[in-house]
């Protein structure tokens, strides 16, 4: 099967058979990392904790459309032969709730109590190309200074990535327009790309770092050969003349900046039920809100931070009243930030293609879509601008 | 002047410190300063027209501006309007009490882009108390600046702020000091109106080119009176507003403060005209 495992060097290319999988998860998991990847489960792929490669979704692809979500079988049994599903590696990284300290009454004062939390060290596998450019663009938002998220930092600064290049593009993928995959090039230790091919079934891995290198070497493998590298690429490039979607994204920040009042804004607005489903399975959105919680005794409270949802009118509460009231309002703030000022505040758009707020907008929304109608009709405005009065 | 961050970067930003009260001041009906004194008898650094979170036990957390400092390091001032539970619970503190601080944040005025020029200064209601750094800055370094006007409108006599300041700023010669309120009441004697109609009253000692204005209070207040300052020719570069929003973190982590591509708390709350102008006449931004 495989040779003797060598040292492979940072950006070689190696083939390990399905097994070696297996072994390389036994060996995250001895080194006591806490082993999360897709798993089936709901109906859906998510991501959650891994046993063993049978906890893969094998055999298991998805169809995706605007809204539309479902699971049918694969002829074949492929362990990562399907696109991203409502989870994102954010989950981890930036946990939906967080305590960030508590607090207990001391006379008339009383005294914070930092968290000393230990969060798992994480073994992140089966990371697709867009969900790394994501995570990238998270760590702009928390540790990019100078102020820094330490329950981000630890969390992230522990991560190892197994990525995955896909072989597979979701009908609302698209990656390629944004710049983000599907071929991962940069932010994991070691990247697979599985090859069923001519009875075969193996991967090909790309080592990206020496820590990648080192948990590899004790995986069976040997280097790659040509047509097996060939195969690999064969695979990622089908992938990336499959994408469901396109965006032009062509000065796209000063397109929606000169375009507050474009009609689109209404339209959209009357489909929209600002639910915030995109946010929630959205790679990058960060936005959080913190709730303080008391116990009974009122001596001890905590503060808790939560994944927070830009949809709400409560998101803009200020002294005493909410900013963005219309849905029309809400709708433009999310799309503006994601796909446009963001690029003006991390130097990074905050979209990755991924595809997943068309997939889960529960009436169809398509982020590609709308950007679309509002390029068309560039300038486009509903009667004349509202002057305050 | 103008730098965003404060000295020290704390390990954890979202861990606050606690202060004690030291004292309550009853500005308004609905309006209170209290003094926080920092612990281990260290200064509070800031800059005027930057923002702390203050924090009340068990009940939250919100961003209040710098109201002043005095000049023994421990008390530093906030004003607060009672609209909310938080702030309710803020100001009817006592001396004794205890909160928790995070702070400062943010940019402040740019009072040293005013120096060598005439300086307007205009307020609005609430909108006083993060100037009030500033005008106590500048009259510590009066020779500094050229003419300096401060314009100050409420709503009615019963909303100004800082009385017995007010009427010292009033009683000093080497600047204007204008009060008008929007509803007089029988004790008034003042001017009556919003606040921009004042510009009328110091326009004539001010060089438009060369001069710099600070303006905070309602953003309607703002933008009429921002609008009156550009059409006598003062230039959207030097014309700087200090704007609101909802803040759960203030370092740009949380999301809520976004305003267009700024981050109020980082990349404000105070802001060059020029810097807004795309956003300022757009509804709900």
């Amino acid at each position: 099967m495989a040779g003797l495992p060598v040292a492979q060097p940072v950006g070689d290319r190696a083939v390990m058979e399905r097994e070696g999988l297996q072994r390389l998860l036994e060996i995250l998991g001895a080194r006591g990392y806490q082993i999360v990847g897709p798993t089936f489960r709901d109906g859906a792929i998510l991501y959650d904790e891994l046993t063993s490669i049978d906890d893969l979704p094998v055999g298991w692809t998805d169809d995706q459309e605007g809204g539309t979500y479902r699971l049918r079988r694969r002829t074949d049994q492929a362990l990562f032969g399907y696109g991203v599903g409502p989870h994102s590696w954010k989950k981890f990284l930036h946990p939906a709730v967080l305590r960030l300290w508590r607090a207990r009454r001391d006379g008339l004062g009383f005294q914070f109590i930092p968290e000393d939390e230990s969060p798992p060290r994480y073994a992140l596998v089966g990371a697709r190309s867009c969900d790394l450019h994501a995570i990238a663009i998270q760590d702009r938002v928390f540790v990019a200074g100078p102020y820094v998220d330490p329950a981000y930092k630890v969390r992230r600064e522990n991560a190892l990535v197994v990525a995955v290049n896909c072989e597979h593009a979701g009908g609302t993928c698209f990656c390629v327009s944004m710049g983000t995959g599907p071929k991962a090039t940069f932010g994991f230790d070691l990247a697979l790309t599985e090859v069923l091919e001519a009875g075969r079934h193996y991967f090909v891995v790309e080592v990206g770092t020496e820590r990648g290198a080192e948990i590899f070497r004790g995986v069976p493998h040997r280097e790659a050969r040509a047509e097996e590298r060939d195969a690999a690429e064969r695979i990622v490039a089908r992938a990336a003349e499959r994408m469901g979607r396109v965006m032009d994204t062509t000065d796209i920040n000063h397109l929606l900046y000169r375009n507050p009042e474009h009609p689109r804004w209404d339209n959209v607005a009357g489909r929209c039920l600002t639910c915030g489903n995109c946010t929630m399975v959205c790679p990058t959105c960060f936005c959080f809100i913190v709730e303080d919680v008391n116990d009974l005794t009122g001596e001890v409270t905590e503060r808790v931070r939560r994944w927070d949802v830009c949809f709400t009118t409560q998101f803009t509460y200020t002294a005493g009243k909410p900013l963005r009231l219309s849905a029309r309002s809400r709708y433009r703030q999310w799309l503006t930030h994601k796909v446009g000022s963001w690029i003006d505040q991390f130097g990074t758009s905050g979209c990755v293609g991924c595809g997943r707020c068309i997939t889960w907008c529960p009436v169809a929304i398509d982020i590609t879509e709308e950007v679309r109608a509002i390029r068309e009709t560039d300038g486009a405005r509903v009667g004349a601008v509202e002057r305050p009065g | 002047m103008r730098e965003s961050v404060a000295a020290a970067v704390p390990a954890d930003p979202f861990l606050p410190t606690a202060f004690a009260v030291t004292r309550v001041q009853r500005e308004t009906g609905d309006t209170a300063t209290i003094a926080l004194r920092p612990p281990d008898g260290d200064g509070f650094v800031f800059q005027p027209g930057q923002f702390n979170m203050l924090y009340l036990f068990g009940v939250g957390e919100v961003p209040i501006s710098v109201s002043g400092a005095s000049d023994r390091s421990d008390a530093v001032e906030h004003t607060i309007r009672s609209v909310g539970t938080v702030t309710r619970g803020l100001t009817v503190l006592r001396p004794g009490d205890w909160v928790g601080l995070r702070g400062p944040f943010g940019r402040g005025w740019p009072l040293d882009e005013a120096k060598g020029r005439d300086l307007v200064i205009v307020a609005g209601g609430l909108g006083l108390a993060p100037l009030r750094p500033a005008i106590r800055h500048v009259l510590a370094h009066r020779a500094d600046y050229r003419h300096v006007a401060v314009l100050y409108g409420t709503r009615t006599p019963a909303d100004l702020l800082f009385r017995r300041e007010l009427e010292r700023w009033r009683g000093r010669l080497d600047w204007d000091v204008l009060v008008t309120v929007d509803r007089a009441d029988p004790t008034w004697r003042g001017n009556i109106g919003v606040v921009p109609r004042l510009i009328g009253q110091v326009e004539r000692v001010l060089e438009p080119a060369n001069t710099v204005a600070f303006l905070c209070g309602p953003e309607i207040m703002m933008r009429f009176t921002e609008r009156e300052l550009r059409q006598r020719g003062i230039p959207p570069e030097r014309i700087y507003l200090s704007l609101e929003r909802n803040m759960k973190c203030a370092i740009a982590m949380c999301g809520h403060c976004q305003y267009g591509p700024l981050f109020i708390c980082k990349d404000g709350p105070v802001f060059p005209y020029s810097q807004i102008e795309f956003l300022f006449e757009v509804r709900e931004i």
